[in-house]
């Protein structure tokens, strides 16, 4: 058999990268199942379910290959599932999906083609489309009455307004006894995931320590708790699950810099100047669109190269 | 990546001599030889069989004594046809009388006889070294950088020349120093091979222009531009040669032969290659005439223990996949690797992803990525900013990319699409 060099490849590929990602999940929903219930863990399942099957159906309509097989659909449904308030009836999950795969992924031309991360986007559009249900929290722990509640940073905008609020402990928002998106409360999970994927060298660290790190430099700047800031609403999923996002973030470390501190900066905008509480889903989305200029500005210099 | 130095312990065996061998007149870059011998001759080894009066060539020795049987040419695994001289071998080995040991005492004289010895840049590259030696001003050069870093996986035989052959090597080196007016020897050799670090450290302690400069492991340290900059931090600038950075590179093996030739006046007709791969029976690092066929070393290394799926002429990086295992040894090939179907394993091609790993693994800071995207478009104004020209086909961005983009292969093709045309 002849083919040209190199005649070795690494053994990583695109499915074994998304697999890893799953693995890397694990524990948020592990701890969502935990904190939330059951019906965490049957959300997570209907979300990669119908992700996978909508992805199927828009390849075959659109008459191009099948690509289920790199796991890729299913991550988008996982990281959808992990960004829904739990109670959120499914078939409004379904469209979620739906958004972010076919019109999101598959209409600009399947993964690696996608301006925006999916599962943000499809956020962004239940938020939008329902937004009574996107934001209605159940109270943690959950009890048998199902009280409603509100998540730190509610409590926190609520504060500057000069409120008198009871703040979780630290200790609660660390191990996610908050009410939030099943899969964002849990920070403990998610850095659990997150190292999982730097060991694993599925992500370098530049993007996550950019978002968290600027995030709290922020929150100090604003007069604010920084270890609230950075535990609360989506910035530990945000910054180690979804900014990370290859498509939609740049190539270059230094533009992977710029990026996770661009996220950090419009996330702490909108927290403290926006009327949404929570600020991360549209930070990131901005971020994602402005990818492709920060790629064009931060182009590697070639070892002794010469411009002309 | 792993480095399957299988062979690293393997002291190499002489081979014993084929029944014929081909020697191909034109195993280096620049022109090819014209035959010096005719159906019928006979010739014996050292026996100058093929010379020409271009500058950039090198010329042809046998390996063997016995009869010519014939001139006639083959296709060469990169597609081109090239002139052969089949030998039928004697099995006496006779020395030929023009084999004696070179009288050098000037610098003309030392190019006069590297030339003679018909050496090559052993590496891979078949570099003729009496061209790289030729400089203009002996005064822009003051550092001899010894290539022995060897990072493609499975080959040994560079190791070996430092274990087995670190008289010749010294003695090559000094030669190059006295003759081109070096100064300093930088000596690379990748930290995977600590034994020939120090054996080298212990022998060169006297002599304060040696420096042996333990590498980081990981390929491609031995790439030129990556050598010069790790070994003596400088930078081979786009479009320029290592003289113009004030470096001559050169491969371990071929300053050890050079150092052995300056003694025997015995010109470059054996070579030392690591034989291994899956389909290998019994790997082993072999000195072999040049001529002899591939299918003779498998041979002598026990023959196929699977089914062969794809051969090798060096390295699994960057060596070049034979179509036909009745090929014949070059001077430049370091290794003949055969694999089985595991190894061999072709992948699917996806999309990218957009992982930047490409980008992360180029020794060269490129963006391979970004250079595909710009050579479908055909956008050459982009691929010259992109310098796809400075590409030096490791084969880094293909081993990594996870979605098995063939990106070496397209910037080897975007570099012929922005290269001037002739």
């Amino acid at each position: 058999m002849v083919s040209p060099a190199p005649h070795f490849k690494d053994t990583a590929t695109t499915g074994t990268i998304m697999a890893d990602v799953l693995i890397a999940m694990a524990p948020a929903v592990i701890a969502a199942t935990i904190i939330f219930g059951f019906r965490a863990l049957l959300m997570t399942a209907v979300c990669a379910a119908s992700c996978v099957v909508f992805e199927y159906l828009t390849r075959r309509v659109l008459k191009r290959s099948n690509t289920i097989s790199d796991l890729s659909a299913a991550v988008t449904g996982v990281l959808l599932a992990l960004n829904l308030p739990v109670q959120l009836p499914f078939w409004m999950a379904v469209v979620g999906c739906l958004f972010a795969i076919v019109i999101v992924k598959q209409l600009f031309g399947g993964i690696g083609h996608n301006f925006a991360n999916p599962a943000i986007a499809a956020r962004i559009f239940l938020l939008l489309s329902f937004s009574q249900p996107m934001t209605t929290w159940l109270a943690v722990p959950v009890t048998a009455e199902k009280v409603v509640g509100a998540t730190p940073l509610a409590l926190m905008a609520q504060a500057r307004e000069g409120a008198e609020v009871a703040m979780p402990s630290v200790t609660d928002m660390f191990l996610g006894n908050i009410g939030g998106s099943m899969g964002e409360t849990c920070a403990l999970a998610l850095i659990i995931g997150g190292v999982y994927l730097i060991v694993r060298r599925v992500i370098t660290p530049t993007i996550p320590v950019a978002f968290i790190g600027g995030v709290a430099v922020l929150a100090l700047l604003f007069g604010e708790s920084p270890i609230e800031h950075i535990l609360t609403g989506g910035v530990m999923i945000g910054a180690f699950f979804m900014a990370t996002d290859y498509t939609t973030s740049p190539v270059t470390e230094k533009g992977k810099i710029i990026f996770g501190l661009g996220c950090a900066f419009l996330t702490m905008v909108i927290r403290m100047f926006g009327s949404y509480p929570e600020g991360v889903s549209y930070a990131i989305l901005l971020m994602n669109i402005i990818t492709p200029l920060i790629n064009r500005a931060t182009k590697a210099k070639a070892f002794g190269g010469v411009q002309a | 990546m792993p480095h399957f130095k299988n062979t690293t312990e393997y002291v190499p065996e002489v081979m014993p001599v084929p029944e014929k061998v081909y020697i191909s007149l034109h195993q280096h870059m620049g022109a090819p030889c014209d035959p010096l011998v005719k159906k019928g001759d006979t010739v014996k080894v050292g026996q100058l069989i093929g010379d020409t009066q271009a500058f950039m060539s090198a010329k042809t020795h046998s390996s063997v004594s016995g009869t010519v049987e014939a001139i006639t040419t083959i296709t060469t695994n990169m597609g081109g046809v090239d002139q052969v001289v089949v030998i039928q071998t004697d099995g006496e080995q006779t020395v030929s009388e023009e084999v004696k040991p070179p009288v050098v005492t000037n610098y003309q004289e030392f190019l006069e006889a590297v030339k003679a010895s018909g050496l090559v840049g052993l590496g891979g590259a078949g570099f003729p070294t009496h061209v790289k030696f030729n400089l203009k001003d002996l005064n822009a050069v003051d550092t001899l950088v010894v290539n022995a870093a060897e990072c493609e996986p499975y080959i040994t035989t560079d190791y070996r020349t430092c274990m087995d052959k670190t008289k010749e090597l010294i003695s090559g080196c000094k030669a190059i120093q006295k003759y081109l007016e070096l100064k300093d020897i930088y000596i690379g050799i990748e930290d995977n091979k600590p034994k020939a670090i120090d054996l080298l450290k212990e022998v060169t302690k006297d002599d304060a222009s040696f420096h042996i400069v333990s590498l980081q492991a990981n390929y491609p340290k031995g790439a030129e531009k990556v050598i010069v900059y790790e070994a003596t931090g400088r930078t081979i600038q786009e479009g320029q040669l290592p003289f113009q950075a004030g470096v001559i590179v050169s491969n371990v093996t071929s300053v050890a032969f050079l150092g052995e030739y300056l003694e025997t006046g015995m010109p470059l007709v054996t070579r030392t290659l690591t034989v291994d791969g899956s389909a290998i029976k019994n790997p082993k690092n072999i000195i072999a005439p040049i001529g002899t066929p591939f299918k003779a070393l498998v041979d002598f290394c026990g023959g196929f223990k699977e089914e062969p799926v794809k051969a090798l002429m060096g390295g699994p990086m960057m060596g070049i996949a034979l179509y036909d295992l009745n090929y014949p040894l070059v001077k430049n090939n370091n290794a003949l690797l055969v694999f089985g179907a595991k190894e061999a394993k072709v992948y699917e091609e996806t999309a990218c992803i957009r992982c930047g790993r490409c980008v992360r693994a180029c020794p060269m800071s490129l963006m391979p990525a970004a250079i595909e995207t710009a050579y479908k478009l055909e956008k050459t104004e982009e691929l010259k900013a992109l310098k796809v020209n400075l590409c030096i086909e490791c084969g880094c961005c293909s081993y990594v990319c996870p979605a098995k983009r063939h990106l070496v292969v397209t910037n080897k093709m975007a570099k012929k699409m922005i290269a001037p045309k002739r």
